[in-house]
């Protein structure tokens, strides 16, 4: 079967914050994503890029601003001048309009590859268990793993398992993908896999946000690179101009560092 | 183990590569294994002791294994046992249900259910389990009515004796269920508690609902450190339920006293007792094994064999070994 992403998932973000313990993770951070857009993230570690991430899909709460995805809030509805905290259901539903891939993978250790990944469209009720099943096992041959469907994931090496995570996050359909550091926890040996299926994604329609290090990577696949530090966007722009001819000192340093 | 060193020195001898006069070949050479004295002597007294103990499970008239016997399958034992059992299955499962709640509370956002199901939980391991089931057999004295009503005055729609209401049976269900939830709670709690917080995180990103990430995503993956714990709770409980006697339910235990108490064989029909325990322990015992097992599945590369996998193993080992060693002889002595 044929897996059909939507030409949708602008995403809004304006005016983020966010503090820990009084700390500002997040000060003011605006920003625009096209749909079908490839958005890089570059920061030095705590610089408040997976924080920024995380408040895509809600997971994490903010303290000021809002984000948007195809005009509908995120956690909140706007009726009559005032924004009503969403309930859990809503929360959810609007949820899984963005789909999410962690650094750790955190997939379901006690579920085979293919339970991992009809899991949320059967709990969601969208499918029933076989059609559920049928998109898995085409995700599962998207992502090259369509022998390993029962396999479980300590059976399989980090690199499979992350892509069995890409295949559980494009089972909802997805208008926005959210990568968290995919190939940071993986043996250098691995890590190209993995990028072989998010550049495979690049292009089909679904706006994906990158959080990662490698540079390269995202200088091939990226529309637009954004650079943040100390919870602010120093810089954006095409991968050339960013990666190529960086305007903000601290952004050359940062490049300096891990190139 | 000589025969077996020496067979090694026969089988290597004709391998053995021609090497320049004076070059040892280590590979060629037998192997002594190192002698454990200490473990011998200390396997000799262990084994000394037992087979002593185990002759005076024989001899020692004491024990009356014919009164065992007798008594063992006696209808009043094994109505004895049958209200054992039922006691242990309500109250832990009611024990086991009100555990989980309170396990959640615990880890609600709501500080007034938290600390709620906190003092819960420090009242019932803080009270004796003996005091707390002779309150509730009690309880009358305290209240002697029951009733349905305006809150906080006396005046009742419904209103029934207390003493007819909490009987000896319904004093032991709740002495026992909410002390077993007290426990069962932290239990729980733990399990969940060891639960990596990507996985909540996971789930929650996939947008899947809150109650469904709880049992399907959080708790199967809660229980594999909750059944080791669980089941003590559970063998405990069925050990407990001894202490129920003092308010004259006829249970095992309190069976087995009034019979001694009648034809004073004590240690006979305590033997009885703690035999059905057992059975019932080891019974327990093997189950645990079992749902062990099937929770560890994915935690583990490959599931550990059943005892009845290995045993047929440690045979098809035995067998083929017989087959082989008359066809070794033979080339050995060729």
């Amino acid at each position: 079967m044929t897996i059909t992403l939507e030409k949708q998932g602008h995403v809004e973000i304006r005016d983020v914050s966010k503090s820990y313990n009084g700390v500002e993770v997040l000060s003011g951070v605006s920003l625009t994503l096209e749909p079908g857009e490839v958005v890089t993230i570059l920061g030095p570690s705590g610089s408040g890029k997976s924080t920024l991430l995380r408040t895509i899909n809600h997971l994490e709460t903010v303290d000021g601003g809002w984000v948007a995805i195809d005009g509908e809030l995120i956690g909140y509805e706007h009726r009559h001048g005032k924004l009503y905290e969403l309930k859990e259901r809503k929360v959810l539903r609007r949820r899984t309009q963005v789909g999410m891939v962690f650094q750790s993978f955190n997939l379901f250790p006690h579920l085979t590859a293919i339970e991992n990944i009809v899991e949320a469209p059967i709990a969601l009720k969208r499918l029933n268990r076989a059609d559920a099943r049928e998109l898995a096992l085409g995700l599962l041959e998207k992502v090259g793993l369509a022998d390993k469907a029962d396999s479980y994931p300590r059976q399989l090496s980090g690199g499979q398992q992350q892509r069995v995570a890409i295949a559980r996050a494009l089972a909802l359909q997805p208008k926005v993908l959210l990568f968290d550091e995919p190939t940071s926890a993986l043996d250098p040996e691995l890590v190209g896999e993995v990028l072989d299926v998010i550049r495979e994604l690049a292009g089909l329609g679904t706006t994906l946000v990158i959080v990662t290090h490698e540079i390269g990577f995202a200088r091939e696949v990226s529309d637009r690179v954004v650079f943040i530090d100390r919870g602010v966007v120093l810089e954006q722009g095409s991968p050339a101009e960013v990666l190529g001819a960086p305007q903000h000192p601290r952004t050359r340093e940062f490049l300096a560092t891990v190139l | 183990m000589t025969q077996i060193d020496a067979k090694r020195g026969l089988d290597t001898v004709a391998e053995r590569p021609t090497r320049p006069a004076g070059a040892v070949d280590f590979g060629a050479l037998p192997v002594v294994r190192s002698k454990h004295w200490v473990r011998w002597i200390l396997g000799a007294l262990v084994v000394f002791v037992v087979a002593q103990l185990v002759w005076t499970l024989f001899t020692n008239a004491g024990y009356g294994w014919p009164t065992v016997a007798k008594y063992f399958f006696s209808d009043a034992i094994l109505r004895g046992l049958g209200m054992t059992l039922t006691l242990t299955v309500v109250a832990g499962a009611i024990g086991f249900a009100i555990g989980s709640l309170l396990a959640l509370m615990r880890l609600s956002k709501s500080p007034l259910l938290n600390a709620f199901a906190w003092s819960f939980i420090w009242f019932f391991r803080s009270v004796p389990l003996l005091v707390q089931i002779l309150v509730w057999f009690n309880l009358g004295y305290l209240y002697p009515t029951i009733g349905l009503g305006i809150p906080f005055t006396t005046d009742y729609f419904v209103e029934a004796q207390t003493v007819t209401l909490v009987s000896a049976f319904a004093a032991a269900v709740l002495g026992l269920s909410l002390n077993q939830a007290a426990y069962s709670a932290e239990i729980i709690r733990g399990g969940i508690l060891s639960v990596d917080a990507g996985q909540l995180e996971a789930a929650a990103a996939l947008g899947i609902p809150q109650a469904r990430r709880i049992t399907r995503i959080i708790l199967p993956q809660a229980a594999r450190s909750i059944i080791p714990n669980a089941f003590n709770e559970i063998i405990g409980l069925l050990k407990g339920t001894s202490i129920i006697s003092v308010i004259a339910l006829a249970e095992l235990f309190y069976v087995s006293q009034v019979i001694y108490n009648r034809n004073q064989q004590v240690i006979p029909l305590l033997l009885v007792a703690v035999l059905w325990y057992m059975i019932l322990t080891t019974v327990l015992s093997i189950a645990q094994f079992y749902v062990e097992r099937y929770y560890s599945r994915g935690s583990a590369r490959v599931l550990p064999p059943t005892p009845i996998q290995r045993a047929k193993a440690w045979i098809s080992v035995q067998w083929n070994r017989l087959e082989d060693e008359p066809s070794k002889k033979a080339e050995a002595s060729a």
